[in-house]
């Protein structure tokens, strides 16, 4: 069982820790398709969003109204106390009290282990700048889980691997598992050497190239990120290289049979929407975990002895 | 060391803290928060030879003896340093500095996205992941920080 106060970082998480969630979530699936459930009825989640989501914080509000409890919502930053220059620390000390755990997404990094340091009730991050995002990073997991295997995986990280932070957290939890892990991405959008050695130090095999085509044959997942437009000064630059990343269902032809592609979406050109009728596809499965995932995080932090 | 001697005369009592890599003598005592407006008598060599460092730094203040966890702070840039606790002219307590596994208020993180670079209400806090050479870790957004430290001092 998780003994956490707050999901703030996926460094915080073993891989038994990382295990029990997953196969809670497991069990709660039922209820994240529609079977009726009042494991959490009477309890108040909060949203403090502070940037834009669409499918985090509607896959928490889900999840928790299927477990029926219930949400209440800070609304746009610009029409709440924040805009009167607020501290994010008052505010939730404030909001705290009015619900049994938050969640927070905010533009800066370590926002969210500031808000655990101040909220009376557990605290989990939804992202917090380019720092971590580690309900997406569980949420990764299990779909590899259910949809491939976390055991012996070998798995390619395909895109913006520089600024994305899914796949900086994802890279870490990876390594508990002993994965293989390919790093695919222009030069200018390399992963942090900073990461890399600390993969290296686990002991994970990481290979790094450039070039998308030598590795999809050879894998058993493709875990695709957007590469964004405004990463590129060269507008010329920028199209060659959002080409040379982009899945086809022609460029899958050879692809090993069980091998499954995965988005953390929005996708823009990575995909082309051609592939979403091949047996690989899982992005939008990948997206309905969310739910399960998130409920089982809510179920350990504030469900009591349910 | 009969020249320096010569700089700065034997304090009765209070600390010497000796072997400050040299030029981070006044990076030492802006760590143990002794700045412009204090009332304290305090010595600064800079730059004297020294066989151990080649060049080195001297802070003398008297009549205080500063406290092991203050002092420990300044092995952040003065690895090397010794402490030496002074009383009627001679050395009572001598030690070395070791970093202790948390930083609060010293060092400010150097990512611009970080919330402890705002004006929430906290001090910033660094953990201790390496002392040789020193690596630190932001704890809130868990940035590292291992050259040019002496720039992030608060």
């Amino acid at each position: 069982m998780l003994k956490k106060r707050n999901v703030l970082s996926m460094r915080e998480f073993s891989r038994e820790e990382i295990d029990s969630v997953l196969d809670l979530a497991s069990s709660l699936e039922p209820y994240a398709r529609g079977k009726k459930s009042d494991m959490l009825s009477g309890k108040i989640l909060a949203l403090l969003f502070f940037e834009p989501s669409t499918r985090t914080r509607m896959s928490f509000e889900t999840a928790m109204k299927r477990l029926g409890g219930s949400t209440i919502n800070l609304g746009a930053a610009e029409a709440s106390s924040i805009a009167k220059g607020e501290s994010l620390a008052d505010t939730v000390r404030v909001i705290g009290g009015y619900a049994d755990a938050l969640v927070i997404r905010h533009p800066k990094e370590g926002s969210a282990r500031l808000a655990s340091e101040f909220s009376p009730v557990p605290v989990l991050n939804a992202g917090d700048g380019a720092g971590h995002h580690p309900t997406q990073t569980l949420l990764d997991l299990y779909t590899i889980k259910k949809e491939s295997s976390l055991e012996d995986l070998e798995i390619a990280l395909v895109g913006d691997l520089k600024y994305g932070r899914t796949v900086h957290s994802l890279a870490y939890a990876l390594s508990l598992y002993g994965a293989d892990i390919t790093l695919v991405s222009p030069p200018s959008l390399r992963m942090p050497e900073q990461i890399k050695a600390d993969l290296s130090s686990k002991g994970t095999r990481v290979r790094e190239t450039c070039e998308l085509n030598e590795v999809i044959n050879n894998v058993d997942v493709l875990y695709m990120t957007r590469i964004q437009r405004e990463r590129f000064p060269d507008p010329v630059e920028y199209s060659k290289v959002a080409r040379s990343y982009r899945l086809t269902p022609e460029s899958l032809a050879n692809a090993r049979e069980n091998l499954i592609i995965m988005h953390p979406l929005p996708r823009v050109d990575e995909i082309s929407p051609a592939v979403d009728a091949t047996s690989h596809a899982r992005y939008f499965e990948q997206s309905f975990y969310g739910v399960p995932i998130r409920m089982a995080l809510l179920k350990m932090l504030i469900g009591g002895d349910n | 060391m009969a020249e320096v001697e010569l700089r700065v005369k034997p304090i009765k009592s209070g600390t010497v803290i000796d072997h400050i890599a040299g030029g981070q003598a006044l990076n030492v005592l802006k760590i143990l928060g002794i700045s412009g407006t204090t009332d304290a008598t305090v010595s600064v060599v800079m730059n004297v030879e020294s066989k151990k460092l080649g060049k080195k730094d001297i802070v003398k203040v008297e009549d205080r003896e500063l406290k092991e966890e203050e002092v420990n702070k300044i092995a952040l840039i003065a690895p090397a340093a010794t402490i030496n606790i002074i009383r009627d002219y001679s050395v009572v307590e001598k030690r070395t500095v070791d970093l202790p596994d948390e930083i609060v208020g010293v060092v400010r993180c150097q990512n611009p996205s970080c919330i402890s670079n705002t004006s929430e209400p906290i001090k910033s806090r660094m953990l201790v992941k390496a002392k040789n050479p020193v690596l630190l870790r932001c704890i809130y957004c868990e940035q590292p920080l291992t050259e040019r430290i002496a720039d992030y001092l608060i």
